[in-house]
């Protein structure tokens, strides 16, 4: 009985380590199999700020304000392309449902027999994924931003640009943590499809990628001084896109940003620890049937 | 002709036990697809508190602008419940071999790949689509005149014939590449540029943007033509898009129509 919780003990740190290595190296080679359907997928995904650009031009074109929510055009076009940018970190496509799958169709099992943590796993398929996605999309990224390099304000300081760039690194952790969390509701429904789209409209108008949150500082919420920007700003959805991005633009400077960044760390701890007990949690109730 | 509306109505028979057999799934179908078009009007209702209209003399005032967003919701759910759960199946069947079954069936090829499935949850939001065109048409400066309301289904009509001729086409792809996920994202972003009015695409880039959209693409077609019939005041002009739309649609279908036949003569079974 003890030999064989002998056998899946987990392994030791370095042992750790090269497992760690192996799983990413495994998930970069699958990724770059579909490398052509990659290119075409972000070159497609700058498609719907073509028309968001147009849009907001025609808006601006027919009002005599120079600024709508303290952005002008030139600043709503830039933040659309920035949290272009944020999403690349913070989104997780398939992360959620993959794992309500591994759940329903029973393959999560052999997570539950080999000394390999599940979560870990998925946070170096994760990375892998968006090594390989980096490395492709930095060249449509690129001539993109450069084409659009007169809607951007003049480059921050050095202190913003580490802001930012650490902004981004928590968005990543936060979108991971979020969905895999999400998933892992699938030991409790056996289909998360619903709830998984559900999410993702709430994260699309919530997180500012639909629209700079700024704009819902002028909505009443019913709450005395309370604007539905504020009880926007208490969720942790901005910063899986709208705060990167206005870091970059200066909206949000000195102590506010330093307390925002906590914040943002804050939440990714609390999901951590949420997706941690949902897999505690949902293991314990999960049973496997058949080969 | 009476064969294949016979058997489309099984379709639909047989789709509508299934959706009512999950009922809380369906339901939950609705509600979200209703949730998605609402955070969409929510952002329109957000974007006329800061301005009066989408460009500046253009029109697009607020009433008129929903009933072109009315509009676009009506046509897209009609694609959504006929065509699309259909072709989304398309790339596994390829991918596995699947439809090597539709090929040996003794109807069209086209017609069951295309219509086998129907989803009844996309017309929830094509009533809402309808009750907000009331309700936009109702508060506009001006009525349509009877000639713009008898135009108006036909060219709806057009509108999804545009849009079919577009599926099958990608369907045409899904055969020739096996696998092809970009390309219904494709659809998603190419209808994208039909959401808004032609008007917004102007200057040196949305010039020839518009141009490409409605000539060798007509997706500025889909929407724009009977959304303008209904909700711009009707004149001569209005005859031009009309016809345009009339003849695009037919275009699409012919062409869609031979390059699907091209497509499946060049299929190999990937099954063994």
């Amino acid at each position: 009985m003890s030999g064989g919780f002998e056998a899946i003990r987990p392994p030791g740190r370095l042992q750790g380590l090269r497992t760690w290595w192996t799983m990413l190296k495994i998930s970069l080679e699958e990724r770059l199999v579909y490398r052509g359907d990659f290119v075409l997928g972000t070159l497609m995904r700058f498609l719907p700020i073509v028309t968001q650009v147009f849009l907001w031009t025609a808006v601006f074109s027919a009002t005599s304000r120079g600024d709508i929510a303290g952005y002008s055009r030139n600043d709503i076009v830039a933040y659309y392309l920035l949290t272009m940018l944020t999403r690349a970190f913070s989104s997780m496509p398939g992360l959620a449902t993959g794992i309500a799958r591994s759940v329903r169709d029973g393959s999560v099992k052999k997570f539950l027999i080999q000394p390999v943590d599940y979560v870990s796993f998925l946070l170096a398929a994760r990375v892998a994924h968006k090594l390989v996605y980096y490395a492709v999309a930095v060249v449509p990224f690129g001539a993109v931003f450069l084409l659009c390099r007169g809607y951007f304000p003049p480059p921050p300081d050095a202190t913003t640009i580490a802001a930012f760039l650490l902004s981004l690194a928590l968005s990543f952790l936060l979108g991971f943590f979020m969905e895999a969390t999400l998933g892992m509701l699938g030991f409790w429904f056996m289909e998360v499809s619903s709830i998984v789209f559900g999410y993702m409209l709430v994260q699309y108008l919530l997180s500012g990628h639909m629209f700079p949150i700024d704009l819902l500082a002028g909505v009443p919420t019913g709450l005395a001084g309370v604007s539905l920007a504020d009880v926007v700003h208490w969720l942790p959805f901005e910063y899986t896109a709208y705060f990167s991005a206005a870091v970059w633009l200066g909206k949000v400077q000195g102590a506010q940003l330093a307390w925002s960044l906590g914040i943002e760390a804050a939440w990714v701890v609390v999901m951590a620890v949420a997706c941690r007990v949902a897999w505690r949690r949902g293991t314990r109730r999960y049973s496997a049937f058949g080969g | 002709m009476n064969r294949y509306l016979a058997i489309l109505l099984t379709f639909a028979r047989a789709c509508l036990v299934r959706d009512m057999t999950f009922r809380a799934n369906f339901l939950l179908e609705c509600v979200t697809s209703l949730g998605w078009m609402s955070m969409n009007l929510a952002f329109y209702l957000l974007v006329f508190t800061y301005t009066a209209e989408i460009g500046k003399g253009t029109g697009w005032s607020k009433e008129p602008f929903f009933a072109f967003v009315a509009t676009g919701l009506i046509i897209n759910s009609i694609v959504q419940a006929f065509f699309m759960p259909s072709a989304e199946e398309l790339t596994e069947m390829v991918r596995t071999g699947g439809l090597d079954a539709v090929l040996v069936q003794p109807l069209d090829a086209q017609f069951l790949v295309s219509m086998h499935r129907i989803d009844f949850s996309s017309f929830a939001n094509g009533a809402v689509g309808v009750g907000l065109l009331a309700w936009a048409v109702s508060r506009m400066d001006h009525a349509p005149p009877p000639v713009a309301w008898a135009l108006y289904p036909l060219l709806i009509v057009c509108g999804v014939a545009i849009l079919y001729g577009l599926v099958i086409m990608l369907a045409a792809a899904t055969i020739l590449m096996g696998r092809n996920q970009s390309l219904y994202d494709f659809w998603f972003y190419l209808t994208n540029f039909s959401r808004y009015p032609a008007e917004i695409y102007s200057g040196p880039w949305g010039g020839p943007l518009r141009m490409i959209c409605t000539f060798v693409i007509p997706i500025l077609l889909v929407v724009n033509v009977p959304a303008r019939v209904i909700a711009q005041p009707f004149t001569g002009e209005s005859w031009g898009g009309v016809a345009a739309a009339v003849i695009a649609a037919a275009a699409s279908l012919v062409v869609s129509r031979i390059v699907f036949q091209r497509a499946l003569a060049r299929y190999r079974s990937a099954s063994s």
